[in-house]
């Protein structure tokens, strides 16, 4: 009886792999296109010729750049203008916090974006200048100098009260870019903040209708509610994420979504929050499976063994 | 038969190997079984106890249980004085004087109904009477209520995790 | 009253009651099986396998689950993946057994087909197994509507769809099914029974039918020998072990058995831990919403082969075929009219290229029923679905030709 089982088992292996690659890298490969990462290059825009000057840059956050007319500064103790409910009611989202908006954003963003919002924002095909449709937020229209000297002036500010890099945490990162829009309700974040423990019902509910009135807002703003993300990292990969979020109108042509200009490491902490909240358990599934695949393949030795041991009379 | 017995040791060899497979099994499975992070989250409840009225018995609630609070007036601390059981029961925060207890009479686990003229809790059950302290008035409860863990901290008062007041009160018997 | 007399052991006493050494040597120890065999005869060892740990697993995520469609998908991702003490691992096994227990299932089949262990004596067996593919596919689709994602929603709304039968227009029969005019709470609610009750039980009787149509006729062997089991046993029980054709159930043929399961758990716990994305589609990810559907929807992989074959045709045509396609596989014991039970490599030219086609084709098929159906990729979906038909026309003519080996 010759033995048939090593072309049996090729035989069998390659038609398994065959219809593996047909049916999901292949076919996945068909149906979605792919996008190149600029890796957070913004290429598009220019650089900050300009040395800034931080001292000055506070006094035009505060002053003629108008920021803290509608953003708070939480670490220099500015206080936002309205509660998060009311700024959407006024301009459809929660303007951010800007203490560390210099570290969280690119530079070059971050000076495009006070010089001309919609460009940065890459939603100029909602925000048409020649439509007469403004956005929310206002551009810069300089105070009198050089403005392009006083925009690195202001970007500098904001680097200047920013924490380091390394400091930055996922949720830093979320809330800030993201979080506005997004909420992550399986890690207990709404668009107004996390919800809070209430003792009473009453409370409760009353902090749902607050989410209500500023998703209202926020809906009538981008056209539709911008999805949770709660699942978004298994729902959808990391590549196309990243690449989502380098620029959404390469993936959604036409989306009310901006670009959010953050850097490549803030993404990095985006992507950790959305495995916080979708894949929650990966570490104790990497542990978990490397013991696994450990005492599985003592198992097979051991039947190997046992069955050559009982088929030595058998042959 | 030949080789029986290496044959027989590599079977039961092979049987232990499949049997560890099965007892990590058996402890994942455990795992499964456990009560969940938010459950046992849940297991903590923090009452304020400044906003008790003398005499008024609120009724709150901790791991689905019913829990009696009674703040106690100057009358009724006078008539404890002397009683070592009963004073043995006291929880004390701040400068007020509480009872605490689980609202769950101790003989079969109906709800006791508390009589505000009398000062007492009267089961409806069997009859069972406690006073003030906690203490059995009439029987057929074994034992006084029973105390839920509890920890003072400032003017708030948790239950669900263990203070020294709680752990002495377990050690001298005073609760089960 | 039979007479019984003081037991002498545990085992005596069993005995008198149960027959447990009769049973033993009737389901083990002297169920004779074929030496002349391949690794391809462990697949039903390693399907009991997939199947064990598919409702073990199945068990403790029915402790968490939520049967609503408000709870369900949150029950599933929140609860189970994040919450219970090892959900996620439960999760993992029950989803990529449920995907890989139908690769084991083909290349059972098919090893069933190439030895034509179908032939002359063994049809109950191919018809039991075809039977409970039929009930592994719908167990597959009733546990796939459970996490109510995207793709539960409109798997179930497409697939429910069918009923209406084209023409028929029968949307009376598809809103019975449903409980509803489209898929909601009585949807699930039905599925989940189905799933979690019924079909286990009839899959558990159907192993049993399996199991007792195979006992008689005797496993086959590689070269479809007729062997007389009593002569051959006795040769082994006589002592010649390594003359004999013949080798014990247990624990002869089971050591090598749990020697293939324990190299196919290597590769299972492989795809358990790090590659499921397969048997996990992401789009199921995203929680149903009945007023947008996918870009992309497809069916798991399992099931492209006989959705393809529905896709190119209208939908009258379509669905007649789709119906062929589902239960043609049961008639082949009668439609193979060849009086050969061997290997297909022995059985002459002409089946030999029907086997080998077959097998390529539902490649093919499956292949393009993942695809979308645009362009080329719908040109070779209805010539594979034309050749599919067209072999299964073909059977009886060609294996009615076959000479006598």
């Amino acid at each position: 009886m010759k033995n048939k089982e090593p072309i049996i088992l090729a035989v069998v292996v390659f038609f398994t792999l065959v219809t593996y690659y047909l049916v999901e890298p292949y076919a996945h490969h068909v149906m979605h296109k792919h996008v190149d990462s600029e890796n957070f290059a913004y290429n598009d825009l220019p650089a900050i010729t300009k040395t800034g000057n931080a001292v000055n840059g506070k006094e035009l956050v505060n002053g003629a750049g108008a920021c803290t007319g509608c953003h708070s500064i939480d670490v220099e103790n500015v206080p936002a203008a309205m509660d998060a409910v009311m700024a959407a009611q006024s301009y459809g989202v929660n303007p951010p916090d800007l203490s560390n908006a210099g570290v969280i954003y690119d530079e070059k963003f971050l000076a495009d974006l006070i010089k001309n919002p919609a460009h940065a924002l890459k939603v100029e095909h909602k925000y048409d200048p020649e439509s007469g449709k403004m956005h929310p937020m206002t551009q810069f229209y300089g105070a009198g100098g050089d403005i392009d000297q006083e925009i690195a002036d202001m970007v500098a500010y904001l680097k200047s009260i920013a924490v380091r890099e390394d400091k930055v945490t996922p949720a830093m990162a979320f809330e800030n870019a993201c979080g506005r829009c997004h909420a992550a309700s399986y890690v207990n974040w709404t668009q107004i903040g996390s919800k809070p423990k209430f003792k009473h019902e009453k409370d409760s509910l009353a902090f749902d209708i607050k989410v209500i009135e500023y998703t209202d807002a926020l809906k009538a703003y981008m056209g539709k509610l911008p999805p949770d993300l709660s699942m978004y990292i298994r729902s959808r990969n990391e590549q196309f994420l990243s690449t989502f979020v380098e620029n959404p109108q390469n993936h959604l042509a036409g989306t009310a979504m901006p670009r959010t200009g953050v850097t490549a490491h803030t993404m990095d902490q985006v992507l950790e929050y959305m495995k916080d909240s979708g894949d929650a358990k990966r570490h104790k599934r990497e542990e978990v499976g490397k013991t696994v695949m450990i005492y599985i393949i003592i198992f097979a030795i051991f039947a190997l063994l046992w069955k050559k041991q009982v088929w030595r009379d058998l042959h | 038969m030949e080789n029986n017995s290496r044959r027989g040791f590599m079977g039961k060899a092979f049987g232990a190997v499949a049997a560890v497979g099965a007892v990590g099994s058996l402890v994942a499975m455990k795992k499964t079984w456990d009560p969940l992070p938010s459950v046992k989250a849940a297991g903590f409840t923090t009452l304020d106890m400044t906003t008790y009225e003398e005499g008024v018995m609120i009724t709150e609630k901790w791991r689905g249980k019913p829990i009696f609070v009674l703040k106690k007036s100057a009358d009724v601390m006078a008539k404890e004085k002397g009683n070592a059981a009963a004073e043995a029961r006291n929880i004390k925060v701040g400068n007020d004087n509480f009872m605490v207890a689980i609202g769950l009479c101790t003989h079969l686990g109906c709800i006791p109904a508390f009589r505000k003229s009398e000062g007492d809790f009267l089961c409806a059950c069997h009859g069972g009477q406690f006073d003030a302290s906690g203490l059995v008035i009439k029987v057929p409860p074994p034992r006084g209520f029973d105390i839920p863990p509890f920890k003072i901290d400032g003017n708030k008062l948790i239950l669900g995790e263990v203070g020294p007041e709680y752990q002495a009160m377990k050690d001298n018997g005073v609760t089960l | 009253m039979a007479h019984f007399t003081k037991a002498t052991s545990v085992k005596d006493w069993l005995n008198q009651r149960l027959a447990v050494d009769k049973v033993e040597k009737v389901m083990a120890s002297e169920y004779w099986i074929p030496k002349n065999i391949n690794f391809l005869w462990a697949m039903g060892m390693v399907l009991v396998v997939t199947f064990a740990l598919l409702l073990v697993s199945g068990i403790f995520l029915l402790m968490y689950y939520v049967p609503t469609v408000e709870g369900a998908f949150y029950s599933v991702n929140y609860t189970i993946m994040t919450e219970v003490g090892y959900g996620w691992l439960w999760r993992h096994v029950h989803g990529v057994a449920a995907s890989v227990v139908f690769l084991i299932i083909y290349i059972h089949m098919f090893t069933g087909i190439y030895y034509g262990s179908y032939k002359k004596g063994r049809e109950m067996i191919w018809i039991s197994g075809m039977l409970l593919f039929i009930a592994f596919s719908t167990e597959a689709f009733s546990g796939y509507m459970l996490p109510w994602g995207q793709m539960s929603y409109w798997a179930g709304m497409v697939i429910t769809n069918l009923f209406s039968g084209g023409s028929l227009h029968a949307d009376f029969l598809v809103e019975w099914i449903r409980g509803d005019y489209v898929p909601a709470q009585a949807f699930l609610g039905r599925f989940f029974m189905l799933h979690v009750l019924l079909v286990p039980i009839a899959i558990l009787a159907l192993i049993g039918l399996h199991f007792a149509a195979l006992r008689i006729p005797h496993v086959n062997n590689q070269d479809g020998e007729e062997i007389d089991f009593e002569a051959e046993s006795k040769k082994y029980l006589d002592g010649d072990k390594a003359g004999a054709k013949v080798m014990r159930f247990a624990n002869d043929f089971m050591s090598k058995d749990m020697m293939v399961v324990g190299i196919y758990l290597i590769f299972f716990f492989y795809l358990v831990f790090w590659n499921y994305s397969f048997a996990m589609d992401p789009v199921n990810f995203d929680p149903a919403d009945g007023l947008k559907t996918p870009a992309h929807i497809y069916p798991e992989w399992y099931f492209l082969w006989s959705y393809e074959i529905l896709r190119p045709f209208n939908v009258d045509l379509g669905l007649a075929l789709f119906g062929f396609a589902q239960v043609i596989f049961v008639f082949l014991p009668f439609l193979d009219r060849s009086p050969n039970t061997v290997p297909a490599n022995r059985r002459g030219t002409m089946f030999k290229v029907w086997f080998w086609l077959m097998l390529s084709n539902m490649i093919v098929l499956t292949a393009m029923g993942k695809l979308p159906p645009e362009g080329v990729f719908s040109q070779i979906g209805l010539v594979a679905a034309i050749i599919f038909i067209a072999q299964w026309i073909a059977l009886p003519i060609i294996t009615s030709m076959e000479k006598k080996v």
